[in-house]
């Protein structure tokens, strides 16, 4: 009986019409999460179809990728601005590596402190779009976002 | 609403990827047909060691690398089918020494065709590959023991092997296997087709389908 007087009091499990509107918290986590999705399909695309084996810093920068594409979706249903204290690291972690890699592959940072072992050169030459977007900088460009993303929100759901 | 567009754009990507996968496959085959056309030499080099019959109308090609372990698993299945199609298949060797150490094995190779004795040795090297390789690299020393069987002149096939003209033929193997796309090995092509999928069976389909193209009935 008293169980299902506290079960009348609930909030009806109809969702509030007013969470289908798109908070810009929501907006925010989307695009990180379209970012890191596409991010994601495009690295598949060069190693599954293209047939480009990820040299080991490929590899470091996937592992920070690819579980971003999962935590974001899991922030963003419902939306949990708090999604941010896990992803903000492991987007990071990602940038960080993928802003070494740049340097590795413009050869600013020396041979000899290549972290690559057999086969797969870091900073082989495989695609430059226009002249000047390589596979490393397309990396840096999507961590980049992601980040700014993931500060914005939690900047907003913290003010 | 949310949901809507989440799952739109999730789709958008998931279908995409597989359409632009399939027309990036589909553009690679013709261009590799066309290629086999145009230019056939590209898949067979007059240096190129080559084995059946010369008026055999199905040209077999592998790029391999005498120390991938792939290559190495792929040889009986390779055999099996050249006596599956006795006369109709000319089977080429192209080298693609991708691994760290196997163009000295290469060299061996060259230099034991010159005994005549080229695919008794790349078989052998192929079966005793586990006793010349150390994590994906290749211990030479290792490989000189595991001729010590072959019956080969050592004394000649050690001079033979820093010939070079070798130099060149692995240089111009190279960068065929560039223009074809080749990444890894082995790397098949039947009459300009490339395996794709990669496998056994896609391979034996391969081959079956090619002899049938031409040798109708």
């Amino acid at each position: 009986m008293s169980s299902d007087a506290t079960a009348s009091q609930r909030p009806p499990a109809v969702e509030d019409p007013r969470s289908e509107r798109m908070e810009p918290e929501w907006l925010l986590l989307f695009a990180a999460w379209g970012v890191a999705a596409v991010a994601t399909a495009g690295s598949l695309f060069f190693s599954s179809v293209m047939g480009f084996t990820p040299c080991v810093l490929c590899w470091y920068q996937r592992i920070c990728l690819f579980p971003l594409v999962v935590i974001l979706a899991r922030g963003l249903f419902p939306l949990d601005p708090g999604v941010v204290r896990y992803a903000f690291p492991v987007a990071a972690l990602g940038w960080l590596i993928a802003a070494y890699h740049n340097l590795v592959y413009l050869g600013v940072v020396p041979e000899g402190l290549q972290p690559c072992a057999r086969g797969v050169s870091c900073s082989e030459e495989l695609v430059e779009w226009y002249g000047f977007l390589s596979i490393p900088l397309l990396s840096l460009l999507g961590f980049t976002i992601i980040n700014v993303l993931l500060i914005a929100v939690s900047r907003r759901s913290s003010a | 609403m949310k949901r809507t567009l989440f799952v739109v754009v999730g789709l958008v990507l998931v279908i995409g990827f597989f359409l632009s996968a399939s027309m990036v496959r589909e553009r690679r085959a013709e261009e590799l047909s066309s290629l086999a056309e145009e230019q056939s030499s590209i898949f067979v080099r007059p240096h190129s060691p080559t084995l059946g019959d010369e008026d055999a109308k199905v040209v077999f090609v592998e790029f391999t690398d005498p120390a991938c372990e792939t290559c190495a698993a792929f040889s009986p299945l390779v055999k099996r089918i050249l006596e599956q199609y006795p006369g109709k298949i000319r089977f080429v060797v192209r080298y693609a020494p991708f691994h760290q150490g196997s163009d000295e094995v290469v060299r061996i190779l060259e230099a034991a065709r010159k005994q005549g004795k080229f695919w008794e040795t790349l078989d052998l090297l192929y079966r005793s590959q586990r006793t010349w390789t150390r994590h994906h690299r290749v211990v030479v020393d290792q490989v000189w023991v595991a001729l010590a069987l072959a019956g080969l002149d050592l004394e000649r096939l050690r001079e033979d092997a820093s010939d070079p003209t070798i130099d060149e033929v692995i240089a111009r193997d190279l960068a065929d296997a560039e223009t074809l796309g080749v990444r890894r090995t082995p790397g098949f092509f039947v009459d300009g087709r490339p395996l794709e999928p990669f496998g056994a069976e896609p391979l034996m389909a391969l081959v079956e389908e090619a002899v049938r193209e031409r040798y109708p009935g």
